[in-house]
């Protein structure tokens, strides 16, 4: 792989010590998937935040790194494992709150902006159409690819940290537009809506599994639909790039491998994300929910109470704005929570709940295989109403 | 017998080979105070992979695995070096920060368990030196 003088500078460790290591990583990664060169990336998102996950092993990582380490472009960062200023009230222990708190110390030392969300796009960092970028999170990885027309391969969270402390990133993969072309035809003949959109995710992704769909028969998609859609073929599938004829801005061949979706489909990815089961905990927002989502939400709880935990996960931003409309004091006047900073797939929930209630078809992946739960599955008014009267109709 | 190799992270290392046909899942698979491998129903299920030249196709699971490797080095429990078939991201990131050294691209079916090696991941090949 050829280097510049500088990135030689750079893996000599003639900018410091972390900066050394994140070059080592890239070269590696460089000849493992033999790219020929680093590229410079516009920005970054790193995923692998909570302390559930990252154990003390990636706190003592990432302390290290902080010693020396500066990130060189823009750089923000995934969920964390608990709101970091009502966490107490959310019953998570002491102990786990202070480990978090110095991951995300060590983060912010880094010179990286603690933003703790996965709708990096809709807080501040929005990469253009054709611009590198270097992200983890699965779902913000597949919107910025397919709905933003950026190019970033599905980096993990080493990774993408390395991309941070150097501004640059192995050009291999999904930074190649020849990797970037359509792989199998989805002819959708069945009309798709709201929540749907989680369905069709589920649905395409477990169909395809990571080929790189081109999608026929969509007529309108908003941004809710998307960032549902991008969560759920990425969770079920694996593929970090789609097409939707019409709609999504990259060009691509046509292949000639073609498949059907229809309503039957949808119903039988339905029926599978509902199971048996006395519902006790609603979340909404897997990804994040967005200003609108919220003021949908606040006007659905506008004068009533909750009666089973319910818990609303947004950016800190968002639910900034959602405080300024007055949004955000009908939710809490309900009884239920405007959750920021943290998630369904990332927090310490495991016996803390039973039964979800959903419209993301990735919180039900996440909620069944890390937390143990059953999922019902619907849309936003279906789970508020389900938040209300306590029963799922 | 000398086999060649592909250099991922230099280093030299010389120890008994503990050799498996199976992934490696090191977030979840092995207890990062110890070294034990704790996967159920893994070939090395119960054994130390600490101080090991450890030899296995490729990684597998969360990218978190990384992580692990690097905390077993603090815990000095890691493994001298690692010998892969293909070596993957996961296992690639976490020998670089644990500074353990690796090498890919290996006939790892040549090399079996109580094998003495001398891994030469500077120079990229390994030395099968008894067995």
């Amino acid at each position: 792989m050829y280097l510049t003088h500088e990135e030689e500078a750079m893996l000599a460790g003639e900018h410091g010590e972390a900066c050394k290591r994140a070059m080592e990583i890239l070269v590696a990664l460089g000849k493992i998937y033999g790219a020929d060169r680093l590229i410079n990336v516009a920005s970054v998102q790193v995923a692998g935040v909570s302390y559930h996950n990252l154990g003390d092993a990636g706190l003592e990582f990432l302390s290290e790194l902080a010693r020396d380490g500066k990130v060189k472009v823009l750089t923000t960062l995934n969920p964390a494992g608990i709101d970091l200023e009502r966490w107490k009230e959310l019953n998570i222990s002491e102990d786990f709150a202070i480990k978090q708190k110095m991951v995300i110390d060590a983060f912010e030392k880094l010179g990286i902006i603690t933003s703790c969300t996965c709708i990096p796009y809709l807080v501040g960092n929005l990469p253009l159409k054709g611009q590198h970028i270097a992200w983890s999170e699965s779902s913000a990885v597949t919107f910025a690819n397919s709905v933003l027309g950026a190019k970033t391969n599905r980096e993990g969270g080493p990774s993408a940290l390395a991309a941070a402390l150097t501004g640059k990133t192995a050009n291999f993969g999904l930074h190649l537009d020849e990797n970037r072309n359509a792989q199998i035809v989805i002819n959708v003949r069945t009309k798709i809506e709201n929540e749907d959109w989680a369905l069709l995710g589920f649905s395409i992704g477990k169909k395809t599994g990571n080929k790189i769909p081109f999608i026929r028969g969509i007529k309108t998609a908003n941004l809710e639909e998307l960032k549902s859609f991008s969560a759920a073929i990425a969770t079920y599938g694996g593929t970090a790039l789609f097409h939707i004829e019409n709609i999504t801005p990259n060009k691509t061949e046509i292949p000639n491998e073609k498949i059907d979706i229809e309503e039957i489909d949808l119903k039988n990815a339905r029926d599978e994300l509902n199971d048996e089961g006395e519902i006790d905990f609603v979340g909404i927002g897997c990804p994040h929910c967005s200003l609108q989502e919220i003021e949908k939400i606040a006007k659905l709880l506008d004068g009533k109470k909750v009666s089973v935990e319910t818990w609303i996960f947004t950016a800190r931003q968002i639910k900034t704005l959602a405080e300024l409309q007055g949004w955000a004091s009908k939710i809490e006047k309900s009884g239920a929570k405007i959750v920021c900073d943290t998630c369904m797939a990332v927090a310490p929930l495991k016996g803390r709940f039973k039964c979800l209630v959903t419209n993301s078809s990735k919180a039900c992946f996440y909620g069944r295989g890390t937390n143990n739960f059953k999922t019902k599955f619907g849309t936003i008014e279906k789970c508020i109403d389900a938040a209300v009267t306590g029963k799922w109709k | 017998m000398e086999i060649k190799g592909r250099i991922i992270f230099p280093g030299f290392a010389k120890g008994e080979a503990l050799v498996t046909n199976q992934p490696i899942s090191f977030f979840g698979g092995v207890d990062p105070n110890t070294g034990i491998v704790i996967e159920k129903g893994h070939e090395l299920e119960n054994k130390c992979i600490a101080g090991k030249i450890l030899v296995f196709p490729t990684g597998k699971g969360s990218t978190v695995g990384s992580y692990t490797l690097y905390r077993l080095a603090k815990n000095n429990v890691a493994p001298a070096a690692i010998l892969n078939k293909e070596c993957d991201v996961i296992v690639a990131v976490g020998a670089i920060i644990a500074r353990i050294p690796l090498m890919d691209k290996i006939e790892i079916e040549k090399i079996k368990t109580g094998d003495i090696i001398e891994v030469n991941a500077n120079d990229g090949f390994i030395k099968v030196v008894k067995q």
